[in-house]
């Protein structure tokens, strides 16, 4: 087994935002309805926190848990640790009927940081950003392809499928050179 | 002759001369002039000819209204066509050439189109050019485009980039004149998020031009002060250079930012175009003047009254040395004493009212400016440059009573409110019969989602004409949007100091009895000439409603859509048609207000990432290789890796041998892997599929049909069972998406309530297969697990590891080799091929790619989604009836497959075809039938689906539907070819190679 390697080779670029890829990051799919008995035992035992609310992450250290629809979430852990995981997950919700696949190498993460960040992001996906929440996941499009993002202090972690993760990287390129400030 | 005057000119700054040329004349401006005032500056007030008649056109206006002076600015990948010198700040090293001329601007050989006017009446073209039909398009539209053309389109690729950004407001102010500062105001002080934009560079409108005083001080003054408070408030952005160009559904607006149209090559996108979802819209949007209609007002050196009130003031440039003014309304008395103020000589006011009580015209009157009641402009003197006046009563027939020398005529003909934004989204509008012009009708305007009214026109948008009224009406119209949105506003408005401007009166051609020889030199349309004369001729053949007589004369309908032209055109078709005005109506108004570049509309999407490339764990690897790309939906899959000196047909005939004798290594990682899951699982994949996958052992594969409920295959691919309660789907490359959606449609809409999940795996995978009789061998040579005949049979998948990579391997065919797919995390998918590789050269191991792998299928006879289906096709037609369950109750598209049509056994069935010389059958074919149809065309008896040269047979193979199927083999039909000719070719089983499968079952 040789090391993972992410879709771009942690490329970076800096404009009047900094641009970088990241990862590889461990990810989980979990389809399981909001009811289903021992779901917040099982987010907790994964990601260390609550079931998210609706259109909300909930992030502790390197892990996370994302509300993705009303019936799936997004668990945010290590790379090395999704087979664990799921195995506790399995562990946690048997009987119940749930869906958990590792999808860590099906995307691909940036970050982009800078105080301003978000006006990158804004020539690219139609979000009111003076209106984002602290703790909101926001699943939207980058120009003409899916993504996800979400925002702390210093920047924003964008998701999107790692196909496209070198036009992702030139759309966050290309917004953020320098003299296109908004 | 125009010039710069020695002092004046608010916005321009005589210390930074800027060097510019016009048709390769080097010229000088300063900064902050407009192209329009430099050029004027330059004593250049030719600037084009018209599209029809090339009749020299001068300038005419000094903002976005402007029909005639339309400049190709800059050269090579930096041209721009059809470029309005009015709007185009001056910058150091522009070029601008004129358009539709030749040879010369000045000496125009389109001109005789001019001398031959009376034989260019409207409807000229569709009257002359109809018979006969094809020599339109072949003959007289060539012709005519080539003389009637505007600027050419640039030929080389944009050098500059653009984008597009995305905002939202609670308030969106269209508009950066007193009139919308004032709502912004109001609105911002409520506590709105507020956006204003304002097309021009600069801020206030015309207040400072017109003198206004607001709260006692000077216009200029107040909208410094109030554009400081503006900006000092966060909720608020303020734009200048940007132009709201549409209003659309649901409070969307877009609008184009010029960034750097003005500083070229800086680095800055050239155009940003704002998406912007508004709350609540207020247009102020300020009202265009009018031209009076009076023969030969297109001559160089005929303006609008205030356009040349704007090139004095703001520029400090004098359109000519004497002006004489043409008016039905008091404000073009602020021409003529701001005229007269400069130093310059005003000959005579022309007022076509008979009765002058205002204060204006006494003020003028008493500054000695001579002012003559109840007269209108017989005529205008002059050709490329007007020389004179001729003077006649306005209620006569145009007797002329004197001749008044002069360089320059400023005509107002009246104020019409600019209700575009108000009008995109379907807000009516009410005639006014005192100003005479439409404004927006309060009680019908474009409603939101809310049912209440979305844009809010204020000022002299909305008929307020006076900065007093303009203000008050603001003030309300900025709080009424703010409260629309929920904060509590105060419509407290500045006060302006009131000066009254005495009633206008409607003008609509002077003067008022003018004979057609004189009616057929007014301009209305000055870019598409169009004349009183042309829209009276349409309204005598006919033309009663406004928006066909637009299209039949081309009134309004050039780049200026109709912004000088529309009101004044279609007062005198209801003239014609003795009709009101408010009963003929305006044509619709549509976005955008003013040109947007194609550029901004396109934003980032231009080279690299015109679209998103889909590109695999290995396309890196691909690259490296030599590999020629083709697209499978926004995929891109290596076609085939040709070698030096290596034809495409030579490197897929290589890899197709090299795979059938030694060993094929295939990036299939594109392969749509769906997995799903719950105790419903198997019911639902028993639906969605033809065949039982209910029944399927856990560890074992089965290939599987998908229709849609039609009954027409719309997917395929092989399912494996992963555990008692998962699947694991492989869909088409091109089919991943749809056939997820395509779940979830079924299970959110219509089986809500059976307990089952999916999940898009697709690209968490890389897939290699590995394929040919030395697979075997590599993957021992790897080791980790067993892949044994045995212990992998055909049809079966393990899970395990193979040189230490994690692996699921499925021994599965779609070449008809013995073959496995090897299922890897996308991020070890790079490294586990090139391990392929390493072990497999001992093997003969080569890359192969699209075209091997279907010339490969089709040599086993195995079908492809999109070759032998067209969304037309049944599984049945394809003889994949063994695939088809008859046991089960139902699945989707079964009751579509027993419909008559589709249960027709005369259906054509695929069957094989193998030409009689060899050679290849011409993509596309049809099998022909004897006689022909109804319509004089050969019958067919099926068409071709799949046609290939096989290299492990050395010949022509070929797939299709044909009348009768496998009936047919050993008949001889014959397939045509698009050259003429036909192919006869002898019906076969479409299985060409290994037909008891002796070779993938090793």
């Amino acid at each position: 087994m040789s090391d993972a390697i992410t879709a771009l080779g942690h490329v970076q670029f800096d404009g009047f935002a900094k641009i970088s890829e990241i990862g590889p990051v461990g990810m989980i799919s979990l389809r399981a309805g909001p009811d289903i008995k021992g779901l917040a035992k099982a987010i907790k035992a994964v990601t260390g926190t609550a079931v998210p609310p609706l259109r909300q992450i909930l992030v502790k250290g390197d892990h996370a848990a994302g509300w993705m629809s009303p019936d799936e979430y997004l668990l945010i852990l290590p790379y090395a640790d999704t087979d664990k995981a799921l195995a506790v997950l399995a562990k946690a919700l048997a009987g119940q009927h749930y869906l958990a696949v590792t999808v860590s190498d099906a995307r691909s993460v940036f970050r982009i940081e800078g105080a301003r960040a978000d006006q990158v992001l804004a020539k690219l996906s139609p979000v009111d950003f003076a209106r984002l929440g602290p703790n909101e996941l926001r699943r939207t499009r980058t120009a003409q392809v899916a993504a996800a993002f979400w925002q702390d202090e210093a920047g924003y972690t964008l998701v999107c499928f790692r196909s496209v993760a070198g036009y992702v990287m030139g759309l966050l390129s290309h917004s953020a050179l320098p003299g296109s400030e908004l | 002759m125009s010039t710069r005057l020695t002092t004046g000119g608010r916005l321009i700054d005589r210390t930074t001369a800027q060097d510019f040329s016009f048709n390769g004349t080097a010229m000088r401006g300063f900064s902050g002039d407009t192209l329009a005032s430099a050029l004027l500056a330059n004593n250049q007030m030719l600037v084009g000819r018209s599209f029809k008649y090339h009749r020299p056109r001068g300038i005419v206006a000094a903002g976005v209204e402007e029909p005639n002076a339309l400049v190709n600015l800059g050269a090579g990948n930096r041209a721009e066509p059809n470029q309005r010198a009015t709007t185009t700040d001056l910058f150091d090293g522009l070029t601008a050439r004129s358009q539709n001329h030749w040879p010369s601007l000045t000496y125009d050989i389109g001109v005789v189109n001019s001398l031959l006017a009376r034989f260019l009446p409207a409807g000229f073209y569709y009257k002359t050019f109809i018979h006969p039909r094809a020599a339109w398009k072949h003959v007289f539209e060539p012709i005519i485009r080539k003389s009637a053309g505007l600027g050419p389109a640039p030929t080389l690729r944009d050098a500059d980039r653009y984008e597009q950004a995305y905002a939202f407001c609670d308030v969106l102010v269209a508009g950066g004149g007193i009139a919308g500062l004032q709502a912004a105001l109001v609105a911002a002080t409520a506590g709105a998020r507020v956006i204003v934009l304002e097309q021009t560079a600069h801020w206030g409108g015309r207040a400072p031009v017109d003198g206004d005083i607001i709260n006692g001080m000077a216009a200029s003054d107040w909208i410094d002060a109030t554009i400081s408070t503006l900006q000092a408030m966060d909720t608020v952005k303020l734009h200048i250079r940007t132009t709201a160009a549409g209003v659309y559904d649901h409070g969307y607006v877009l609008a184009d930012e010029r960034v750097a149209d003005h500083t070229p090559g800086d680095g800055r996108p050239k155009h940003r175009l704002w998406r912007i979802r508004a709350g609540r819209i207020v247009t102020a949007t300020g009202a265009i003047e009018r031209p009076l209609s009076f023969a030969g007002n297109d001559i160089p050196g005929v303006m609008l009254a205030a356009s040349v009130r704007d090139y004095v003031v703001n520029y400090g440039v004098s359109v000519g040395d004497r002006t004489v003014i043409v008016t039905n309304n008091d404000d073009a008395y602020r021409t003529a004493i701001a005229l007269h103020r400069a130093g310059l000589s005003v000959p005579c006011i022309i007022d076509a009212r008979a009765n002058l009580t205002g204060a204006l015209p006494a003020e003028a009157r008493a500054l000695g400016i001579r002012v003559e009641a109840g007269r209108a402009i017989a005529k205008v003197k002059g050709s490329q440059r007007v020389t004179a006046v001729s003077l006649c009563l306005q209620s006569g027939e145009g007797t002329v009573l004197e001749e008044i020398s002069c360089d320059a005529v400023a005509m107002s003909g009246g104020w019409s409110p600019v209700v575009h934004l108000y009008s995109h989204c379907g807000g009516k509008l009410i005639w006014d019969a005192e100003h005479a012009h439409f404004r927006p009708d309060p009680a019908r305007p474009p409603t939101g989602q809310d049912g209440a009214a979305m844009v809010i026109a204020v000022g002299a948008a909305n008929g307020a004409l006076s900065a007093a009224a303009a203000l008050s009406d603001a003030a309300a119209g900025g709080a009424a949007a703010a409260q629309a949105m929920g904060f509590t506003a105060k419509s407290d408005a500045a006060t302006a100091d009131a000066v009254v401007d005495a009633p206008m009166e409607p003008v609509w051609i002077m003067p008022q009895g003018a004979a057609i020889g004189l009616r057929s030199k007014m301009w209305l349309d000055y870019q598409n000439d169009v004349k009183v004369s042309d829209v009276q001729l349409a309204a005598r053949e006919g033309y009663v409603s406004v928006e066909h007589t637009k299209r039949y004369t081309t009134l309004g309908m050039a780049t200026d859509q109709g912004k000088l032209s529309n009101i004044n055109g279609l007062a005198v078709l209801a003239n014609a048609l003795n009709e009101d005005i408010p009963n003929v109506g305006t044509t619709t108004f549509r976005p955008p207000y003013s040109p947007v570049p194609l550029g901004a509309l396109a934003g980032e999407s231009r080279g690299d990432i015109f679209q998103p490339v889909r590109k695999t764990s290995l396309h890196d690897w691909h690259i490296a290789n030599h590999a020629y790309f083709e697209p499978v939906g926004l995929w891109r899959r290596p076609y085939t890796f040709p070698r030096a000196g290596e034809t495409h047909a030579q490197s897929v005939h290589r890899e197709v041998i090299n795979t059938r004798s030694k060993l094929g290594l295939l990036d299939a990682s594109t392969l749509g892997k769906i997995i799903v899951k719950g105790p419903d699982a198997g019911k639902f994949l028993d639906m969605l599929y033809t065949g039982v996958f209910s029944s399927l052992p856990v560890g074992k594969c089965r290939y599987g049909l998908m229709c849609n409920e039609n009954g027409f295959l719309s997917d395929d691919g092989v399912v494996a069972r992963l555990a008692e309660d998962t699947w694991l789907c492989h869909t088409t490359s091109g089919g991943a998406d749809r056939i997820h959606a395509h779940m979830e449609d079924w299970l959110q809409c219509e089986w809500w309530d059976w307990q089952v999940y999916v999940a898009n795996v697709t690209e968490q995978l890389a897939q290699i297969a590995v394929v040919g009789p030395n697979a075997r061998k590599v993957l021992e040579k790897l080791g980790g697990m067993d892949v044994s005949a045995q212990g992998l049979p055909f049809m079966g998948f393990a899970d395990g590891t193979l040189a230490g990579f994690a692996v699921r391997a499925y021994r599965i065919s779609f070449s008809g080799e013995l073959s496995y797919e090897i299922a890897v995390a996308a991020g070890q998918g790079a490294a586990l091929w090139q391990a392929l590789h390493d072990a497999g050269a001992a093997f003969g191991a080569m890359p192969y790619g699209t075209e091997a792998l279907h010339i490969m299928r089709a040599e086993k006879g195995f079908i492809m989604i999109g070759d032998e289906t067209d969304g037309t096709v049944i599984p049945q037609d394809l003889n994949l009836s063994w695939a088809i369950s008859r046991k089960k109750p139902d699945y989707l598209g079964k009751r579509g497959q027993e419909r008559s049509f589709l249960a027709n056994p005369a259906r054509p069935k695929l069957a094989g075809f193998e030409t009689l010389d060899g050679s290849v059958i011409p993509d596309g074919a049809y099998i022909l039938a004897p006689g022909v149809n109804a319509n004089g065309q050969r019958n067919t008896q099926g068409r071709l689906t799949s046609t290939y040269f096989s290299p492990t047979l050395s010949r022509g193979i070929a797939m299709g539907l044909i009348v009768g199927g496998l009936d047919r083999i050993g008949d001889v039909v014959d397939f045509n070819t698009v050259t003429g000719g036909s192919v006869r070719a002898r019906v076969v089983d479409p299985v060409f190679v290994d037909k008891d499968g002796e070779k993938q079952n090793v």
